[in-house]
């Protein structure tokens, strides 16, 4: 672990901006609320603090800098207030309580695998039909890498009230979103995994007269496994993506979306800033996930060293 | 043509179709290969050395001539599980280890579990890597590897062994390590070798057939009937003999060089 | 769904898909023309697919509008699609595009010397790249407004990590010997960054340019879904989904995709003008 150091340096800086950020951010409130308080606030009114930057009323009520630590709804919540939201709502709270993390945590995740496992599996077929197939080749694969370029998330809201119109709802629109947006960076990557056994190694098993299905589970197949994995992990990010932007415009009740939702509209920003940070690490786990069972599976393969 | 002609070459034109307009990689190529022979082609980089290869292993079709590999078509050769084919680079699978490289046409070809297995071992005895079986690529020496793709080659008993510039890419000493074990292989096995190389000292070395090869268009300017004996030490380098075809080989190759 | 519905649209599938089969094993197939027309009879099918399966069966065209509804609502709103496009797509989205690349490039380049920061920067920015970072938009909406000055900064932090590690990482490329030969000539730091080191990295930079034209868009329109004035995409989105105009949703994703696939050409066409030595470009 030669970069263990380095990247503890990197998160130690971040955070120790973070720190010094919440200050200045954080003052106007703080100021407001010690006048309130009946403490002594340096420009006496609130409307002559206004002309006051953050960093300059910091100066000149040095004595306050403590407080701006310690708000109920600071603009910039500090690390440690984050921390002990989040370990309030995920350790505390009795998992089923909508008070609970880890409850609209598993709403989201459990949309985001369903639609993952879709998507994969959809896209795993087409990029086997596209290799095989010229016709699907040329009439699909355009589109599938167009698809890339274009911000196909903004349809998230839409499909959630068509199917709603149906009587659908729930977790499986949310699916939907999370498989489409899984779908075609699977397509993209697996086509190209096919594809890269070199000339000379699709002529060798020409030479041995093997069948194009010998030449797919033999060759194409494993050739692919590298390809697969970085896909998927391109495509689990965008699924949770996906789950948490299809529960924002809808007004869900659950799920990381709405937690965001929920602390905006009801000026609870440590709401808000928790349900970040567990969507962040939720999103770092399932590609830490995915890259221990790269890890895995290509040692298995004894293509690690490769 | 003779009766134990295994490769007959007569007329053998083709010409690709590249967007720089037509490419003509061989012209009029008549060539008879007899049954064991040990047959080196060398020329200058493009003179249509490995597009002949690929003709006689049917990955590529001629426009034009007849080519017979045991009386039948290349294709049907091909079913036949005439070919051995050797690339220049090992192209060993990264992901099975020796064993199962060597194993690989094995299992395309269907055979059975336990002759598999028994091959594999054959053949990598046959080639010096006996006990390297669960190793995998990149855990071998560039010779090694270069071994076992030669072993994977084998272990079909294909009778024709095509191989392109196998050991283009290794030092030297590795070079002529691998070249006395390919003649102790090929005097043992009696099989029918058709080996691309870019060096002289090695086509002598190797051949009893040196097929020499110009380009623009890819031709054959001369065939080489070599005098020496089966059985070949290192140091025949450095006989009459050798150094005789050495020098014919050259002249044909310079001949080669004038005419363009 | 009915006979005669189902007749039909059977018939135009098998169509279009002879036509682009033979297309695609005719002698030409390798020509411009066919490799352009195939994805587009792809795409025509589809759509036509799409029209009669609304018109023929129940669905009602609220529902799922049909392309031809679609057509018409972007031809007769195209003011209101232009306003949009530049609340969102210029202000928003190439504004903060600009911002996160030239934060990117400043951290890069002053990172660049240290190969400690380098080794620290890029699992770190790989990391949060991965990270669903759209969640910021509300907290950004309630420090910046819930004018475009939100949105920009919403983006410039989403395309700032891929853009940054891509550098970082392109910086780092180059072979020791191509290092080697620099030192040779007895070059400074500048000049191998400048002579060296950049244009080599130019493939690895543009790869994260292009990743993050995509970013730009999504960022910008979904950080409209917490909050903005009204007008722009992520705010006619929401509203017109729910007052159930689909037609109108359909005419902004359309938007949404011109603009994404411009953007992303944009980029590729200058990535050529740039790396044209690169295998990559070379035909
Ligand atoms: N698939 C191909 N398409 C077009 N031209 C080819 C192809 N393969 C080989 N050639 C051309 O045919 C000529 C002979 O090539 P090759 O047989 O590879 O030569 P050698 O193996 O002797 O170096 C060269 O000019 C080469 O560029
Ligand atoms: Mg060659």
């Amino acid at each position: 672990m030669k970069s263990l150091f380095p990247i503890l340096t990197i998160v130690a800086a971040i955070l120790v901006i973070w720190v010094l950020a919440v200050v200045p951010m954080n003052m106007h409130l703080t100021a407001d609320q010690a006048q309130r308080d009946g403490l002594m606030v340096m420009p006496q009114t609130p409307a002559e603090r206004q002309g006051y930057s953050g960093l300059g009323l910091s100066f000149a009520n040095a004595g306050l800098i403590p407080l701006t630590y310690t708000l109920d709804r600071p603009r910039l919540p500090s690390p440690h207030q984050v921390a002990g939201e989040m370990w309030e709502t995920i350790a505390l709270r009795n998992v089923t309580s909508r008070q609970s993390l880890v409850y609209h945590g598993w709403v989201t995740l459990s949309a985001t695998l369903v639609g993952f496992a879709i998507g994969t599996t959809l896209g795993i077929l087409l990029a086997v039909g596209i290799v095989h197939n010229r016709a699907m080749d040329m009439s699909v694969m355009p589109w599938a890498i167009a698809s890339q370029t274009i911000p196909i998330l903004a349809l998230a809201p839409m499909i959630i009230v068509m199917m709603g119109q149906f009587g659908i709802q729930g977790l499986l629109p949310k699916a939907v979103i999370s498989a489409y947006l899984s779908f075609f960076p699977v397509v993209v990557g697996m086509v190209k995994g096919l594809r890269s056994p070199d000339a000379m190694q699709m002529d060798l098993l020409r030479t041995y007269y093997a069948s194009s299905s010998q030449g797919f589970w033999k060759l194409r197949l494993p050739a692919s496994v590298p390809y697969l994995f970085a896909s998927f992990k391109i495509g689990i990010s965008a699924a949770l993506v996906g789950a948490i932007v299809a529960e924002l415009p809808t007004g869900a009740r659950a799920g990381f979306g709405a937690r965001m939702l929920v602390g905006d509209q009801y000026g609870n920003p440590l709401v808000t800033w928790a349900a970040l940070f567990a969507a962040a690490i939720t999103a770092a786990a399932l590609v830490a996930i995915f890259t221990a069972m790269e890890r895995l599976t290509l040692r298995r393969m004894g293509m690690a060293a490769a | 043509m003779t009766a134990d002609t295994v490769i007959s070459a007569q007329g053998l034109n083709l010409t690709f179709q590249t967007n720089d307009g037509p490419v003509h990689a061989l012209k009029d190529v008549n060539l008879d290969i007899r049954k064991g022979e040990f047959i080196s082609f060398i020329g200058p980089s493009g003179c249509g050395k490995t597009t002949f290869l690929r003709c006689i292993a049917g990955l590529e079709t001629p426009t034009d001539g007849t080519l017979s590999v045991n009386g039948m078509t290349p294709d049907q050769a091909r079913r036949a599980r005439a070919y051995g084919y050797v690339f220049q680079a090992a192209g060993l699978y990264p992901w099975r280890t020796i064993g199962g490289n060597v194993k690989l046409p094995l299992e395309i070809m269907g055979f059975s579990k336990s002759e598999q297995a028994e091959r594999v071992a054959r053949v990598l005895a046959l080639v010096d890597l006996a006990g390297f079986e669960k190793k995998f690529p990149w855990q071998l020496s560039g010779g090694m590897q270069q071994r076992a793709s030669i072993a994977r080659a084998l272990a079909f008993d294909a009778d024709i062994l095509l191989m392109d510039e196998p050991f283009g890419a290794l030092d030297e000493i590795v070079r002529d390590h691998l070249n006395e074990q390919l003649l102790a292989l090929w005097a043992r096995t009696e099989k029918t070798i058709g080996f691309v190389t870019h060096s002289i000292p090695e086509a002598v070395y190797l051949s009893t057939k040196i097929v020499v090869m110009s380009p623009r268009p890819g031709r054959i300017t001369d065939v080489i009937d070599s005098p020496l004996p089966k059985e070949r030490p290192l140091d025949i380098r450095d006989s009459k003999e050798f150094i005789d075809i050495a020098h014919r080989v050259r002249e044909g190759l310079r001949a080669g060089h004038v005419d363009d | 769904m009915t006979g005669p519905a189902l007749i039909s649209v059977l018939a135009v599938w098998v169509v279009g898909w002879f036509i682009n089969a033979r297309l695609a094993v005719s002698r030409m197939s390798d020509a411009r023309i066919i490799r352009v027309l195939v994805p587009v009879i792809f795409g025509l099918t589809l759509l036509l697919i799409w029209e009669l399966l609304v018109r023929m069966t129940g669905v009602s065209p609220i529902v799922l509008p049909p392309p031809s509804m679609i057509a018409e609502r972007f031809a007769n709103s195209l003011p209101i699609l232009w306003v949009d496009f530049e609340q969102t797509i210029v202000k928003g989205a190439m504004t903060g595009y600009v911002i996160g690349m030239i934060c990117a490039f400043a951290v890069a380049v002053l990172a660049d010397r240290s190969d400690f920061l380098t080794r620290g920067i890029l699992p770190v920015g790989g990391f949060m790249a991965a990270l669903p970072i759209v969640g910021i938009a509300p907290i950004f909406v309630k420090w910046l407004g819930s004018d475009w000055e939100s949105k920009a900064a919403v983006v410039a932090v989403m395309v700032f990590f891929p853009i940054l590690v891509n550098i970082v990482a392109g910086l780092r490329d180059t072979s020791a010997m191509q290092r080697d030969l620099m030192r040779t000539y007895g070059a400074g730091y500048w000049q191998t960054l400048f002579k060296l080191r950049l244009p080599a990295a130019m493939p690895f930079i543009f790869n994260g340019l292009k990743i993050a034209t995509t970013l730009a868009l999504i960022g910008a329109i979904v950080a409209e879904f917490f909050g903005s004035p009204t007008v722009g995409m992520g705010f006619r989105i929401s509203t017109s989904v729910g007052r159930l105009a689909l037609d109108m949703v359909w005419a902004e994703i359309v938007v949404a995709a011109i603009a994404g696939s411009t953007l992303y050409g944009a980029v590729a066409w200058i990535e050529g003008r740039v790396t044209f030595w690169h295998p990559s470009q070379r035909k």
